[in-house]
């Protein structure tokens, strides 16, 4: 296990220096280099850890300047829930996408199926109510079952085909829970939904509007789960085939890789995640309606893949949580800085524009497109980069061409 | 590997391929025999990949079958048109079962029943249909419907194949890259995988163990950790040989193993061929240009030239075969 | 060879089966909205319904014709450099922005019944349209697309997700974030040959679409720009040895395209009166369909995939079931994709695995 380089052991190069270096290094690199090789050796506990350390510091953070004076703690507390859930989406994504490299622009669609499915399982509307635990259960599996259905006629498809078809895919769902009115409501969407209860376990109970506490808890354990999973996933046959696939199809499948069923995986793991998000994010919203679910989830969410690194657990997720924030509380603290300016509006033929009022809350497509153009451009690997990325995006043109040329030959 | 060594591993019958109105093999009759070295030879664009790539499953064939290890694998396929009925079949019997019932006992409780039952068997069907897994190919062999194999399946089957340009996972080790090659030998599934179950980690040990030999077993002992693009060239040649060795298979398809190799390289490759035949005992199936490589490892040696088969027999036949000379040389040159 | 013939795109193909194929659909299409229309409103009978089916056929061929202009664009682009341009249909809402600023600037509100000033400012704003998104096409294709030819496929594709939104966000904050009012400045005059009336707005969009698309088919097949272009797409590194530039080639095949799609904008709000900043999505995607109904890369199968689509988004209306008809669009993109990846019109692109 340790030997193996599946995430966590260094390639050769920077394996070398590390030895060659230890005599001489001072003890506290040597106390981080056993800490990394420890960590690397008990991949779940150091998540676990890693995530603890994370959300404890959180709330005091929040609490420093200038911080403190963007919100109250509880305020920054529910965010930090609701940047969970595209914490969630973009693990999720990353196991399509970054794993697989099957480019999934419908991704919401499944968010939708998870959050319709706790909207039937708990609520007025359909008059039952299952408790929330096994309803994240419930939606996991039954998103895993629309990416299932939904894969496989496309999963066929060459790459740029399967993106146009899953963005098709991903416009139809949210129309049919539009326009089947008799069955979701409809526009309306479904209201109280049921919250979650912990049953006053380890003293945590009243989930609610007013207290964000235990919906932060729990989707940091949901997160700590769906991550120790997919490290799990991506270090072992499966993880391996679908790199394989990544970087060449076709040899891939002359190497006995069955690429629709392995294609399918990780369409209906990346779909059972965004299920889970989608559960939570019902029970913490109590209310379900189509338009929380459009092509922007999904473009929100790819954003965040390719900004936190493609492949990358860590740094997906740590690039969905700076991209939710820097949208929550970043562009609104921005804006109101511009306002205190007082930029006069100048007219331009029909259109004034007036710079003083800018909404900047308004511009974060802008912004996430140009950051999906920048980064395409100038670091394609994202901001924290696997290792396995970082190799295969700075292939060299010549390379590239010749790969190409082989696809061709074959 | 099997008792009877006599038996043809593979068997090619008449397999034509044509692309739109190009023939690049024609009608082509080939066997190989356990437990031998058999050549595919022939000049540029004679259709030596071709029928290499129909062999392992990339290409139908246009007309002909393939036959590995006894059993029909690849061919056109056969009463395809069949194929959704096999589908919609299992549903529709639930369906008239169930009306059948409600109209026995009057109840409509057997309608809904039945009406589960049958879109989940639809669902099944068609979750099969896509991911072809052995029974539900064998199912349709046995109703008379026949659909060529894919790459994976020969795999399974037992071909192990390498490219004419090298075709590694160049982000992964040389250690990963060869334990992709044991894909369909290992079983763990992914509730395994997440759950670290003890198959799980069973297999993952014994697959690192399995990697080294084979590594170790083309001479690229020590390498493990390198990532493949770093390889240089002939390591990389050895490592796409040591992946497909460690798919364990009968039949192993080397396409040009040794191009653009130097002469000492080249020596260490054929060297590892014959070790491959006497250390494993397989079966090797190779398109070779290097005569010399070609004339000292080969047991049998095809010729192709233009999509047919123009000469076959011991390297020494082929040889002296004018038919062979005129295609290499030109007309004129075997007079 | 095999590699030369798996990588045979062309621009242009005969168009006299497509032609012929337009006039069956045509007929049938004709017959099944009359039977539609006598079927959803019980007075009218087969026959009597047949002037409304009438109308509701004409106004298929006008959204048609404008899906057609835009999936032109996606085509040749694809053809050329085989990525799907998401930003193309984000082109065409600029362009009937483009479109919208000029005549409101000019200060036109309806329509225009002076002939000559109509045809004046008509060329006016067709050519301000298209060389505008010509240009943004350009510039887009420079600076956002040159520099990933050769990087692995889903680099574009990401790249191009992100110039669509940046264009969306930019008119959503700029210029407007709800409808906007177009003039619409071709008067709604009624023109009636015999037993077939049209009106004229009607009967100058599709002239305009057939007239740019034959421009376009004989620009592709007759000049020697349209040769650079043909030969580009089928082999790239054959023609930059052959003395073609690439770079200007790529950059005219987008300047055309997105030209096509600004023209599309003009139609856009000419016809239905009115603008907004996110009709690009839906109207790309649905211009993509018709685009890989024909076939893509193929620049005839795209005209008439666009009429296609305007055919099934017309009669999903006229069924009373118009709210589906995006589901409908999609599930014919869908099934398209897996059971003929090609397109109807079929072979040009050959499946590369």
């Amino acid at each position: 296990m340790s030997g193996r380089s599946g995430t966590g052991t260094p390639p050769v190069a920077a394996g070398g220096t590390g030895r060659s270096g230890r005599a001489s290094s001072p003890v506290w690199r040597v106390a981080l280099g056993r800490v990394r090789a420890y960590m690397g050796r008990h991949q779940s506990l150091s998540i676990v850890i890693g995530l603890a350390l994370f959300a404890t510091a959180l709330p005091f953070i929040v609490l420093l300047p200038p911080l403190n004076g963007f919100g109250t703690q509880k305020d920054f507390i529910g965010g930090f829930a609701d940047a969970g859930v595209f914490v969630l989406l973009a693990i999720g994504l990353n196991v399509v996408v970054g794993f697989a490299g099957l480019l999934d622009l419908g991704y919401a669609a499944f968010f939708a199926i998870g959050a319709y499915t706790y909207a039937y399982g708990a609520s007025p509307f359909s008059g039952l109510d299952i408790p929330f635990w096994p309803m994240l259960l419930v939606g996991a599996i039954v998103a895993a079952m629309f990416g299932v259905l939904l894969g496989a006629p496309t999963l066929r498809l060459r790459g740029d085909y399967l993106a146009i078809v899953t963005l098709g895919f991903g416009e139809i769902v949210p129309v049919v829970f539009l326009n089947a009115d008799t069955y979701t409501n409809g526009t309306n969407g479904i209201t109280g939904l049921a919250q979650p209860s912990a049953y006053g376990l380890f003293g945590v109970n009243g989930f609610g509007f007013t207290n964000p506490w235990p919906y932060f808890l729990t989707v940091v354990l949901i997160i700590a789960v769906a991550f120790i999973f997919l490290y799990r996933l991506q270090d072992s046959r499966i993880g391996r085939a679908w790199v394989a696939i990544r970087e060449d199809e076709l040899a891939a499948a002359s190497m006995g890789i069955n690429t629709v069923t392995t294609k399918l995986l990780a369409f209906s793991i990346g779909a059972s995640t965004s299920g889970l998000a989608g559960v939570f994010y019902a029970s913490k919203l109590s209310i379900v309606s189509p338009d929380q679910f459009g092509f922007t989830v999904s473009f929100t969410a790819l954003a965040m893949v390719v900004l936190g690194g493609m492949g990358n657990i860590w740094g997906v997720a740590a690039g969905a949580f700076i991209v939710y924030e820097i949208q929550a509380q970043g562009l609104k603290q921005l804006g109101a800085f511009v306002q205190s300016l007082h930029i006069p509006t100048f007219a331009l033929g029909p259109m004034s524009v007036d710079l003083g009022s800018i909404n900047f809350i308004n511009f974060q497509y802008l912004l996430y497109g140009l950051a999906l153009v920048l980064m395409m451009l100038l670091r394609p690997e994202g901001l924290f980069p696997s290792r396995r990325r970082r190799s295969e995006l700075h292939e060299s043109p010549e390379e590239a061409a010749e790969s190409n040329e082989e696809l061709v030959q074959a | 590997m099997t008792a009877d060594a006599a038996a043809p591993v593979l068997v090619a019958k008449g397999v034509t391929k044509q692309f739109g109105g190009l023939v690049a093999v024609n009608a082509v009759d080939f066997d190989i025999p356990q437990g031998s070295i058999v050549s595919l030879i022939g000049p540029n664009g004679a259709g030596k990949t071709t029928f290499f790539n129909v062999v392992a499953g990339l290409y139908e064939p246009t007309d002909g079958s393939v036959e590995f290890a006894g059993r029909e694998m690849i061919a056109r396929g056969r009463r395809a048109w069949a194929e959704p009925l096999v589908w919609v079949l299992p549903t529709v019997i639930v369906m008239l079962v169930g009306v059948l019932l409600e109209q026995l006992t009057k109840s409509g409780a057997e309608l809904a029943v039945a009406l589960v039952i049958a879109l989940g068997l639809l669902i099944t069907m068609f979750l099969l249909a896509i991911i072809r897994p052995p029974i539900y190919d064998r199912l349709l062999y046995r109703l008379g419907i026949f659909k060529s194999a894919r790459p994976n399946d020969m795999v399974v089957a037992g071909l192990g194949r390498t490219f004419q340009n090298i075709r590694l996972f160049k982000t992964m080790t040389a250690s990963e890259n060869v334990m992709v090659g044991m894909h369909s030998r290992l079983h763990a599934s992914p509730l395994d995988a997440a759950l670290r179950l003890p198959r799980h980690r069973r297999e993952e040990k014994e697959a690192d163990i399995q990697a080294r030999r084979w590594l170790a077993f083309v001479g690229l002992k020590g390498k493990e950790q390198e990532t493949a693009r770093n390889l240089a060239y002939g390591d990389q040649r050895r490592l796409e040989v040591a992946r497909a060795l460690a798919s364990q298979p009968r039949l192993l398809l080397l396409d040009e193993p040794t191009a653009g190799m130097n002469p000492s390289e080249t020596a260490q490759m054929t060297t590892l061929f014959g070790r491959i035949r006497t250390e494993l005992g397989l079966t090797i199936l190779l398109i070779e240009h290097d005569m010399q490589v070609v004339m000292g490892v080969s047991d049998r040696i095809t010729v192709l030239d233009h999509g047919d088969k123009i000469s076959e027999g011991t390297p020494e036949e082929v040889r002296r075969d004018p038919r062979v000379i005129e295609a290499y040389l030109g007309k004129g040159a075997s007079a | 060879m095999t590699g030369a013939t798996a990588r045979r795109r062309s621009l242009a193909v005969p168009w006299r089966a497509p032609l012929a194929a337009i006039v069956a659909l045509a007929v049938a299409y004709f017959v099944i909205l009359a039977g539609i229309v006598s079927d959803s409103s019980q007075q009218l009978t087969f026959t009597s319904a047949i002037p409304q089916a009438q109308a509701q056929f004409i106004n298929a061929v006008t959204i048609g014709a404008i899906y057609a202009l835009i999936a032109l664009g996606y085509t040749m682009v694809y053809g050329i450099i085989e990525l799907i341009n998401f930003a193309h249909g984000e082109i065409f809402m600029c362009g009937s922005f483009v479109s919208w600023w000029l005549l409101t600037t000019l200060g036109f509100s309806g329509a225009i019944t002076d002939p000559l000033l109509l045809v004046g400012v008509l060329l006016l704003a067709f050519a301000v349209s298209m060389v505008v998104m010509g240009i943004v096409g350009v510039v887009i294709e420079r600076l956002a697309y040159r520099r990933l030819r050769n990087a692995p496929r889903l680099a574009p594709l990401i790249t191009a997700i992100g110039v669509s939104f940046i264009l969306q966000n930019i008119v959503f904050v700029v210029v407007s974030n709800s409808i906007v009012t177009t003039p619409q400045i071709i008067p709604n005059t009624v023109l009636t040959f015999g037993f077939f009336s049209i009106s004229l707005i009607n009967l100058f969009v599709i002239i305009l679409a057939v007239g740019l698309m034959a421009t376009l088919q004989l620009f592709i097949s007759r000049t020697r720009l349209g040769r650079a272009m043909r030969s580009t797409a089928i082999d790239r590194d054959a023609a930059q040895l052959m003395g073609v530039d690439i770079n200007t080639t790529i950059a005219l095949t987008f300047f055309v395209g997105s030209a096509l799609a600004g023209a599309a904008g003009v139609v856009q709000g000419l016809y239905f009166g009115i603008t907004v900043f996110n009709i690009g999505f839906q109207a790309g995607l649905k211009a993509f369909t018709a685009a890989v109904l024909g076939g893509i890369g193929n620049t005839t199968g795209a005209a008439l995939g666009g009429f296609v689509i305007g055919f099934l988004e017309v009669i999903s209306s006229v069924w009373g079931q118009g709210r589906w008809s995006e589901a409908v669009v999609f599930g014919m993109l869908v099934l398209v994709l897996v059971f003929r990846p090609t397109g109807i019109l079929g072979q040009q692109l050959a499946d590369r695995a």
